[in-house]
């Protein structure tokens, strides 16, 4: 699970162009860091591609890893997010098994985590569950008991937390 | 003005200033080699296409200017993949152009289809795939300047048929001269950075037992001229990594020569004793530091290199400095000398006396062999190294020959070695030595080669000599995988395996001569110098000595593989010192 190990979340900003992710995935591969979750999408500017990278601290110092990484030429910016200065959300889709006298448990853990029901069967329910990665850990071992049938995670995205009111706003 | 894409690609070579390109048609860059009939630029047809990516290598490690290979898709693709990763481990500038099949069949399996720059990936600075004939002038633009910048490296293209084939309407572009690079993950940092200058700067003026520990990057850089007033300035002792042997002269009197598993004495054990380790363009292999826990354990250590994340990778850095090593250098020399220069240095003489004493006790030697004896490997490279211009540049393959000729061979010039270091490539010698003497005809070539890295790459002699590019080639001819065998015989109890090559099979005389070259067979010592000189003498053709060399010699001084540095075994006939 996510946010059990020591990890780092790095944000990498890479040209939007054929065969980067692979770059990127065989640098890692090849230099021995593990990557614990990984999310890629377009940003705002088509031209660019934002990884939100997790990495397993205890495979290579931090420093190692940046510096491999902004080797590669299509690499265009790397920042790590710690996550008190950080918002991390990450998506989780489900099908849990829900039988007559549990659907209504399941049902009362979706709406405290703030869920959604995308799915019902006769015998099963797909939800789905947005949150920081502990609170998405905590809504999926919550659920595990009831006997998980499929799970998917999206990997965590994260930005800078803004500044407070008066505070001076953190530089990206 | 409209071009077709094979057009547009001999222009832009001719624009980088490429003066000859090594390479071997096929099916899928074959329209790309029509247009060369037409151009300024020299093409050498080698006879295996990792001659060409070797002669590049040479070529560029001789000149300082980046090397340029062409091959066709496939195959010709994957026999360049040993030489693209021997450049990217030692830095070497090559930009190699692959043919692709055309880009429709792409995906399909097509003929001498293979995911070219899928495989290239791990092995070198960047690659190129080009998907429209607009965009070749570009690409070819910022493959030079990525394969000439920063950490020098290989950069492949792989450019589909259809781009180059003037009958295919996807090949026509309108040319233009590009101007600039639209890179913006790219910028590297040459000048170093004022304040990690100043503390080194401290740390130098202030250490007792201190060494330069210079690398590669000093020849990258051009940056020999800049270390040798650096280390007069200071007056601290030079060791040369055997990527940077001719980077600091062998007879300059600060100069301790090569450290590492096969350095001598006084480098491998100053670096152990040192208090500061002045890092320029060195990468703390471990082929030089042996086991990195017991590595120079009292030392400091300023690391400066072009590269951030060669920076404490292997071994913490106290001063951390990127930066090209000339610029780095100079702006160190300038902070040294804003504290006092020669004045403002500790008191070293204690220290200068320890290793002037580990060099008279602890030299390189071998025993001497006895008249109409085996020849000693040792023996026939003093004679090469004394009857060749003092400017020759010597070129080596992997193993037992390519330690011997760094530990005895005096280079006091920079660019006169090029071997594989980083790799290890066997069958290096030939290649890079015809690539040299393309880029420095100028220059006496000499490949020292063994008997099995001979057999390798033997081929490119044709090669040398139907190109009239002559060599000089020096078998040191043991029968074995010479330095396996040595392993075997130190650390398997001398059980053999599959090492035994034959001295006669092949015939290395015969062979040489049905490729064209003259040849010679040398079993005496008396022999051997007569026939250095009958060598040096002949310029119109390439020639090979088969030089027949005592089986058993071994390499020393050795650090055992793994073990530290301060467990170094000296020749037998040497006295361990005292620990």
């Amino acid at each position: 699970m996510a946010g059990t190990k020591r990890h780092h979340t790095l944000v990498v900003l890479v040209e939007n162009k054929a065969g980067v992710l692979a770059r990127v995935a065989g640098l890692f591969a090849r230099r021995g860091f593990n990557i614990e979750s990984l999310a890629v999408a377009p940003t705002e500017d088509p031209r660019l591609s934002r990884i939100t990278l997790a990495v397993d601290a205890e495979s290579a110092p931090l420093e190692q890893v940046i510096n491999q990484l902004d080797k590669l030429i299509n690499v265009v910016s790397i920042r790590e997010l710690a996550p008190a200065e950080s918002v991390e959300r990450e998506l989780l889709v489900v099908t849990v098994n829900a039988t007559g006298d549990t659907r209504g448990q399941i049902m009362d853990l979706v709406r405290i985590f703030d869920g959604r029901v995308l799915n019902v069967g006769p015998d099963k329910l797909m939800v789905s569950m947005s949150g920081g990665p502990n609170r998405v850990d905590d809504f999926e071992s919550l659920l595990r008991p009831y006997g998980i049938v499929e799970l998917q995670r999206t990997g965590k995205v994260a930005l800078p937390r803004l500044a407070k009111a008066g505070g001076e706003v953190g530089e990206f | 003005m409209k071009l077709n894409g094979g057009q547009a690609l001999m222009r832009s070579l001719e624009r980088q200033g490429v003066e000859i390109v090594f390479g071997l048609p096929g099916g899928a860059i074959l329209p790309a080699y029509d247009p060369l009939i037409d151009s300024t630029i020299r093409h050498v047809l080698v006879r295996h296409e990792q001659g060409a990516g070797h002669m590049a290598q040479g070529y560029a490690q001789a000149t300082g200017r980046p090397g340029v290979a062409i091959v066709t898709s496939g195959p010709g693709a994957t026999n360049i993949v040993t030489p693209l990763c021997d450049a990217y481990m030692d830095s070497v500038p090559l930009v190699v152009i692959t043919g692709q099949v055309p880009y429709a069949a792409i995906g399909t399996d097509a003929f001498q289809e293979c995911d070219t720059t899928g495989i290239t990936m791990a092995v070198t600075k960047h690659n190129f795939l080009v998907s429209d004939a607009q965009d070749l002038p570009q690409v070819i633009h910022d493959a030079f300047h990525i394969a000439t910048s920063g950490r020098p490296g290989p950069v492949l293209v792989d450019i589909p048929k259809c781009i180059v084939d003037p009958r295919n309407p996807r090949s026509a572009l309108e040319w233009y001269e590009p101007d600039g690079h639209d890179l913006p993950g790219y910028r590297p940092r040459t000048e170093p950075d004022a304040a990690a200058v100043a503390a080194a700067a401290e740390l130098i003026c202030a250490a007792r037992r201190p060494v330069i520990y210079s690398g590669g990057g000093i020849l990258k850089s051009r940056a020999a001229d800049a270390l040798l007033r650096f280390a007069e300035l200071v007056q601290i002792p030079v060791v040369t990594t055997l990527m940077n042997r001719g980077g600091f002269p062998d007879d300059h009197p600060l100069c301790l020569g090569m450290p590492g598993m096969h350095g001598n004495y006084t480098a491998v054990t100053s670096m152990q004793r040192a208090d500061l380790l002045i890092t320029l363009g060195a990468r703390f292999d471990d082929r030089v530091t042996g086991k990195v826990g017991a590595f120079a354990p009292e030392a400091k250590i300023i690391h400066m290199d072009i590269d951030p994340a060669e920076l404490g990778k292997v071994r913490h850095a106290d001063v951390a400095i990127a930066a090209d090593c000339r610029l780095g250098i100079e702006a160190l020399t300038e902070a040294v000398t804003a504290l006092g220069g020669a004045e403002a240095q500790a008191d070293r003489r204690q220290w200068h006396d320890t290793v002037a004493d580990w060099q008279e006790r602890y030299p390189l030697v071998y025993e001497a062999g006895d008249s109409g004896g085996a020849l000693k490997p040792q023996f026939v490279l003093e004679q090469l190294r004394d009857a060749t211009p003092d400017d020759t540049v010597v070129c080596a393959g992997v193993g037992q020959h390519q330690m011997w000729a760094s530990q005895y061979w005096r280079f006091n010039h920079p660019y006169t070695w090029i071997n594989s270091g980083g790799l290890g490539t066997m069958g290096y010698a030939v290649p890079a030595a015809i690539g040299a003497k393309a880029g420095r005809p100028d220059r006496m070539v000499w490949a020292v080669d063994g008997d099995g890295c001979f057999q390798m790459t033997a081929q490119e002699l044709v090669t040398a000599n139907t190109e009239r590019i002559p060599i000089k080639v020096a078998i040191l001819n043991n029968a074995y995988l010479g330095m396996v065998r040595q392993w075997q015989e130190m650390f398997y109890d001398e059980r053999y395996s599959e090492v035994y090559l034959s001295p006669d099979l092949p015939d290395y005389k015969g062979w040489a001569e049905a490729m064209g070259c003259e040849a010679m067979r040398i079993e005496n010592p008396e022999e051997v110098r007569p026939a250095i000189e009958k060598a040096n003498e002949i310029d119109d053709r390439s020639v090979v000595i088969d030089f027949r060399i005592d089986t058993q010699e071994k390499v020393f001084p050795m650090v055992p593989a793994g073990a530290s540095n301060d467990d170094i075994v000296l020749d037998p006939s040497q006295q361990p010192p005292p620990r």
